[in-house]
């Protein structure tokens, strides 16, 4: 079988602000029809890397290649097979989101059907409101409804359900799964590991401007990251818990020990949060001290991130 | 929310698929730019402030004038107090020009700002948009609404006030050149000097400052023949003066031409001024606009 060219090629990939080092040499490949989570705390380098293969940005250092076009070089044509879903703007909005969607289809060689769109993303009842008369939430799915209308064959998502409610989460993981079945590549970035785990087919974890780890959904953090936890409370009273991988195994010895149901029996099978949680943290200093001034030379460094967990 | 029809699919489909119509070229950038002409002009007179500081404020400012110094009567009367001209006929030129910087520099200043501000111009950026069509949107916005509010300041003035409009062809002739002239070289001159703010918020306290100066010095509110020397001297080196100069020459009555600098209205001499004005805003856009900002 014969491999296409990766759909984004990244190789030691480095961004500084002035002394900031907000990306310290990252690399990934993201292969044609796949979904790519990136994941990582704010501040950790995730929005800068896709704003670089964006096109907003220029890199300090390494190769990107996106669609097979330098980001810095790529024209109105590359931008055309693109869809940008931006973190949240604050746009004016004096304009119907059937109004909007239509100037934006006209922009693009082979748009969607805009009535088409407006359906997907759930906004039928809204089509003749203006965006401006819009909650939050319903804001976001004209962004999203912006970033697809042009057909795109790479669609960025930037944090695409911040503000939705359960339920309009729900419809959109059905829509980036009707999207991906179409064979839309797809890169996204999220603080919601659940949908990352949801949607994606690989994820990387970015932490101080690295890429700490990468894989498929299933196997990132290693197989150590996903043995069983159980955990219970012994006849003191004090809460015991083992990392196992055969917990059914632990729970009947433990019955069979001490003759009696253990108290506050759990048996925890690591979610994709919690082997990300362990990932972030495991990559930081040791010191515990992650917003600690970096060895900073220059007092007027212009960003000294904190970093906020997830 | 997952309906999506597949028309073709998959990236394969997408890449090899005959193109409905080109992303680029001179025939979408026109076909873009004039729709967004539409777009454009829909969006400004759906924004309360660009309504009423820019559309509105010349007939408000005629109102004022004509309504504060109406009854101190004509304005260039003979010695025997017969004669001349009423302040509402006098200050129609001037309210026109203003019209022009307002329209071009004020409205596009701040509107182009304020959307490098809230991230409009960021959306825009990562679509085919080729900067040209967004250009010709905002040029294009700026004519419409621009002939609008002339049209309508001229009908106000001929059956509010009573104010005679020239009858001459010639003179109408002369009415579209200086206003096509300074509208647009007024839209090149705003979209450069939208790159000044620092941010949307802070458009309105730079630019309005800007054009307030210049708006009284250049002869719209104050009368340009009673400025001193050295303020009419300063005023010749920027655009509006020569916009107002050639509005009184269409609008006042030739008498009215002796009270000039040189005495007369210098035709020439406006279309030198607002050209080389126009290819110095032409110039500034092209060079300092960005969809971001782009870090260093």
């Amino acid at each position: 079988m014969e491999l296409s060219p990766p759909v984004v090629r990244v190789r030691n990939l480095t961004k500084s602000y002035g002394s900031f080092e907000a990306i310290r040499g990252i690399s990934f490949d993201i292969e044609a029809g796949e979904t790519f989570a990136l994941l990582g705390p704010n501040g950790a380098g995730k929005s800068t890397a896709i704003e670089i293969l964006e096109g907003y940005r220029d890199r300090s250092s390494g190769e990107v290649s996106v669609l097979g076009v330098d980001p810095q070089r790529g024209g109105l044509a590359w931008k055309s097979r693109l869809g940008i879903v931006l973190q949240s703007t604050g746009e004016s909005g004096n304009v119907t989101v059937t109004e909007q969607l239509t100037h934006f289809a006209s922009l693009y060689p082979r748009p969607r059907r805009v009535a088409e769109v407006i359906e997907a993303v759930g906004l039928e009842t809204k089509a003749k409101t203006r965006i401006s008369k819009l909650s939050g939430g319903q804001r976001r799915r004209v962004d999203v409804a912006l970033g697809i209308i042009g057909r795109p064959e790479l669609l960025f998502l930037d944090e695409p359900t911040t503000g939705f409610d359960p339920e309009a989460r729900h419809q959109f993981w059905d829509l980036v799964r009707h999207l991906k079945a179409e064979g839309t590549t797809i890169l996204l970035t999220t603080h919601y590991l659940d949908e990352a785990a949801q949607l994606g087919d690989r994820a990387g974890v970015i932490n101080d401007g690295l890429l700490i780890d990468i894989g498929a959904i299933g196997e990132i953090g290693g197989a150590d990251a996903r043995v069983p936890l159980v955990r219970w409370r012994d006849a003191s009273g004090g809460l015991l818990e083992k990392r196992t991988q055969e917990p059914a195994r632990l729970v009947a010895e433990l019955v069979a020990a001490s003759g009696a149901e253990p108290a506050d029996l759990e048996v925890i099978r690591p979610s994709l949060e919690d082997i990300y949680l362990g990932l972030v943290r495991g990559s930081r200093p040791a010191s515990g001290a992650p917003d600690a001034p970096t060895t900073a030379s220059d007092a007027a460094t212009p960003r000294n991130d904190t970093e906020v967990l997830a | 929310m997952s309906q999506i029809k597949t028309r073709s699919s998959g990236v394969q489909a997408a890449v090899s698929a005959p193109r409905h119509r080109p992303a680029t070229g001179p025939a979408t950038v026109l076909r873009v730019g004039l729709s967004r002409i539409g777009y454009e002009t829909r969006i400004y007179f759906r924004t309360t402030d660009s309504v009423f500081f820019t559309f509105l404020f010349p007939f408000i400012m005629l109102a004022i004038f004509t309504a504060a110094f109406g009854a101190s009567g004509n304005i260039g009367t003979a010695p025997d107090g017969s004669g001349g001209i009423s302040v509402g006929a006098y200050y129609l030129p001037g309210m026109l020009a203003a019209g022009m910087l307002l329209s071009g520099v004020q409205n596009l200043a701040v509107d182009i700002a304020g959307e490098k501000g809230d991230g409009t111009l960021k959306r825009l950026g990562g679509t085919p948009l080729s900067p040209l069509s967004y250009f010709l949107g905002k040029i294009g916005q700026v004519l419409v609404t621009g002939i609008f509010q002339a049209a309508l300041l001229m009908l106000v003035a001929r059956v509010l006030l009573g104010i005679d409009l020239p009858t001459a062809p010639e003179k109408w002739l002369t009415f579209a050149w200086v206003f096509l002239l300074g509208v647009i070289t007024s839209a090149f001159l705003g979209i450069a000097l939208s790159s000044l703010p620092r941010s949307g918020k802070s458009a309105t306290a730079v630019v309005i400052p800007i054009v307030l100066v210049l708006q009284f010095i250049s002869g719209v509110y104050l009368q340009f023949y009673v400025l001193p020397e050295w303020m009419q001297n300063l005023a010749s080196v920027f655009p509006l003066k020569w916009m107002a100069q050639g509005m009184r020459g269409v609008f006042l009555p030739d008498s009215f031409a002796s009270l000039e600098q040189t005495g007369s209205w210098d035709f020439p001499l406006i279309a030198l001024n607002l050209a080389i004005w126009l290819v110095v805003g032409l110039v500034l856009s092209r060079v300092t606009f960005r969809w971001i900002r782009k870090d260093t």
